[in-house]
């Protein structure tokens, strides 16, 4: 099993995100991470999903996808192709003995604070899943509170762009 | 040009423009509106079914006997979910059908209402494509939409859900609308580099063989088929889908592969070294246990559909593309072979595919108590009715007798329920054929259990003047399952006695119930005259009775799961593979 990263680029029309989230359940493949947003072009929505498959499934996965007559493009992004980011908000057990100690790994991890309070602080990190792992294990024993992250997105390297040579085959369609 | 109407108006227009002669379909409260201006139309029949169901295999046997789309159309909630087996079935099978269904008006989608469903949310894993329509102006181009999907690429189901209030709503309709569709780009053109791959292939191989699938006929490539066949030599065996693509009496056909196929073509798969696997897609009915199909075969593999190839065995020449560009480029590139000298030599090859064949023909048990054998009546009918008729059949044992032991002749004269295997396809089915092929005789043949879930079709058949023939194989039982529990149960016939010795319901009693003349036979010897009696009536539909003995069962057989190494043509009766070499 290895992890790859798929770029859909689909129209931007309701209930897309229903249809690719059921094509995986019903084709049992699995999603590691999911995340849908808009694109510079306003009838465009992107979604980055992380999968983890074997080679010969994975061809399944871009090949059904690609049927989802809302999808337009598939593109892997090679993972060392490509920047890939994923945020993160941990809210961390402090006090006043320990807040400088959580805020030195703050720094070291150049995450940031957005909320503290007389028992706590908020932090908002961003990073490859590697570094939030790292950064996760190092605040575990003050105490973590609450997590919430976002699932992967991604972009290639280089100057070329996924988004308008898509475009440019949907003028010729048109 | 454009003009001002409603949605349910600016609908019944625009199926009108694509082209659209029969809906099979039931009203109710949120398809309403549509109704009304579908009674003013003259291009337009809508023909009222008796369930839902039965319009969507209506819909199927339609098109598939016509080629164009079938339309069905039902109201909101459970009209719309009584539609959702036919739409999988058509899924399944590739069928090009658009199904138009009501939907509450927008403000109370998401309530609960009344006669609500989330038919599109229901629908999105067996259509092609599905819509929800909640504005007027939107009518239009999604009809082009739908129709235009569900007619290309690799065909398929594609449902229109359309809120009451979009069609009660003004609009401008004009056509034809431009389709925004940027995502649907289906590839019909094969790639000439594999073409030429595969026809350097086809002349090296010593065992080919041509494993011809439903997407043959649909491609409308029957003739492009039995050019490319008789240019090679290769052998080719029809799948179910695929039954009269190949004439059945042409020597270079071996038979019907599968779980009950003919040891001939089982044979020849297991023995080849080149599948030459065309609009097919490796099910499992017809592989038997994946690892053991075929294995000393390469693989070429053409489909329409990308993700068909290599999906369950992998293939070394994929081709995507249109099967009749594919077989036309195929005959070409042969062809180039052939003239710089390259021919392939299948001498021995038929030479062990004409022993399995004469040592392993189709056959059957009659029995001693001159009950009816079922096979015998199939085989009748075609003797009788001929190969100009179209068949259809519902799903089992007479399912399976009826691709055996009917010689087809031609493209899309069998027509039955593949993929999805849908019991009480046949009757509805045939409807659909009829209406859509008014000058071709139609047969439905079917099983007692499958005939009970859906003849309130032949109401709509006796009313709408669509003179079916029902051969209804009637052996009291839900014969497969039977079959299976003979076999693999012990002999415990668990709930699959359909008690029919108490002739409930008489079957003759309900055809003229439902305006139909109905008739029995359960003697061999009236066979022939009970069907030649079916064949001098024309004006309403007739129902055969055919009462045959319980235990008759099909052969030959692969196990589920098991190789087609170890496919049986009786009961504990294997084939001798050596023997045949």
């Amino acid at each position: 099993m290895s992890r790859h990263t798929l770029s859909v680029l689909t129209e931007n029309k309701p209930g897309v995100l229903a249809r690719v989230a059921a094509l995986f359940s019903r084709r049992g493949f699995n999603i590691d991470s999911l995340a849908v947003g808009p694109t510079e072009h306003d009838d465009i929505s992107r979604m980055t999903i992380v999968v983890n498959v074997e080679e010969l499934p994975l061809e399944q996965v871009t090949k059904q996808l690609n049927k989802l007559v809302n999808v337009i493009k598939i593109v892997e992004l090679d993972n060392s192709q490509s920047v890939q980011r994923e945020l993160m908000l941990i809210k961390v057990r402090t006090d006043s003995e320990s807040r400088s100690h959580v805020l030195e790994l703050v720094n070291l991890f150049r995450a940031r604070c957005v909320d503290v309070a007389p028992d706590a602080v908020t932090i908002e990190v961003t990073g490859t899943t590697d570094k939030l792992d790292a950064f996760v294990r190092v605040l575990e024993p003050y105490g973590i509170k609450e997590l919430v992250q976002s699932g992967m997105v991604a972009i290639g390297r280089g100057a070329r762009s996924i988004t308008d040579r898509s475009l440019r085959a949907i003028d010729r369609s048109a | 040009m454009t003009e001002k109407m409603t949605g349910a108006q600016a609908l019944v227009r625009a199926l009108e423009h694509v082209g659209v002669e029969t809906v099979f379909g039931i009203p109710g409260g949120a398809i309403l509106p549509a109704y009304d201006p579908l009674y003013d139309s003259t291009k337009v029949r809508h023909v009222l079914v008796r369930h839902e169901q039965g319009a969507g295999h209506a819909a199927e046997g339609y098109a598939q006997a016509t080629g164009r789309v079938g339309v069905c159309m039902a109201t909101s909630g459970p009209g719309a979910t009584n539609l959702v087996t036919a739409i999988a079935d058509a899924y399944m099978d590739s069928v090009p059908i658009v199904a138009i269904t009501g939907q509450v008006a927008t403000p109370l989608i998401g309530t609960d209402a009344f006669q609500e469903a989330d038919i599109s949310g229901i629908t999105m894993p067996i259509t092609k494509h599905n819509f929800l329509v909640t504005d007027a102006d939107d009518i239009p181009r999604t009809i082009a939409e739908a129709f235009h999907i569900a007619a290309t690429g690799r065909p398929g189901p594609v449902l229109v859900d359309i809120a009451k209030d979009a069609l009660t709503a003004t609009t401008t309709f004009s056509w034809p609308p431009v389709m925004q569709l940027p995502g649907y780009r289906p590839v019909t053109r094969p790639h000439s580099k594999q073409i030429r791959e595969a026809a350097r292939l086809m002349t090296e191989a010593q065992r080919p063989v041509l494993y011809v699938g439903g997407g043959v006929h649909k491609a409308r490539a029957s003739a492009e088929l039995l050019e490319l066949a008789e240019l090679t030599g290769i052998p080719v065996v029809t799948t179910l889908m695929a039954r009269g693509t190949f004439p059945d009496s042409h020597p270079q056909h071996m038979g019907m592969p599968g779980m009950h196929g003919s040891v001939s073509a089982v044979g020849a798969l297991q023995r080849s070294d080149l599948l030459i696997a065309l609009g097919t897609r490796f099910d499992d009915r017809v592989t038997g246990q994946l690892a053991s199909f075929a294995p000393h075969a390469k693989v070429i593999h053409a489909d329409i559909d990308p993700a068909e190839i290599s999906k369950n065995r992998h293939a070394d020449v994929p081709i995507v593309g249109d099967c009749r560009e594919v077989i036309g480029d195929l005959i070409t590139a042969v062809r180039a072979e052939q003239a710089d000298g390259r021919k392939g030599d299948y001498t021995d090859w038929w030479r062990v595919l004409n022993g399995y064949k004469e040592t392993y023909p189709l056959g059957y048990e009659e029995f001693a108590d001159g009950s009816l054998a079922p096979q015998y009546v199939i085989e009748r009918l075609s003797a009788l009715v001929g190969p100009e008729a179209i068949y259809t059949a519902g799903v089992g044992q007479h399912q399976m007798w009826t691709a055996q032991f009917i010689k087809y002749e031609h493209p899309g004269t069998f027509i039955n329920s593949g993929g999805a295997g849908t019991m009480g396809f046949s009757v509805p089915a045939a409807m659909g054929a009829k209406m859509g092929c008014p000058d071709k005789v139609v047969w439905a043949i079917d099983g007692d259990g499958c005939f009970q879930m859906t003849n309130q079709e032949l109401a709509t058949c006796a009313i709408e003047g669509v003179p079916i023939k029902v051969a209804v194989i009637n052996n009291g039982n839900l014969g497969m399952v039977r079959q299976w529990q003979t076999l693999f149960y012990d002999e415990r016939y668990s709930n699959t006695d359909l008690q029919q010795v108490k002739r409930i319901p008489d079957f003759v009693k309900l055809a003229e119930a439902y305006g139909c003349v109905g008739l029995r036979c359960e003697r061999p010897e009236d066979v022939d005259a009970t069907i030649a009696k079916a064949m001098e009536i024309n004006d309403v539909p007739v129902v055969i009775d055919f009462v045959v003995h319980k235990d008759a069962m099909v052969w030959p057989m692969v196990a589920a799961g098991t190789s087609n190494d170890d496919i049986k043509y009786a009961r504990d009766m294997a084939p001798n593979w050596e023997g045949g070499e």
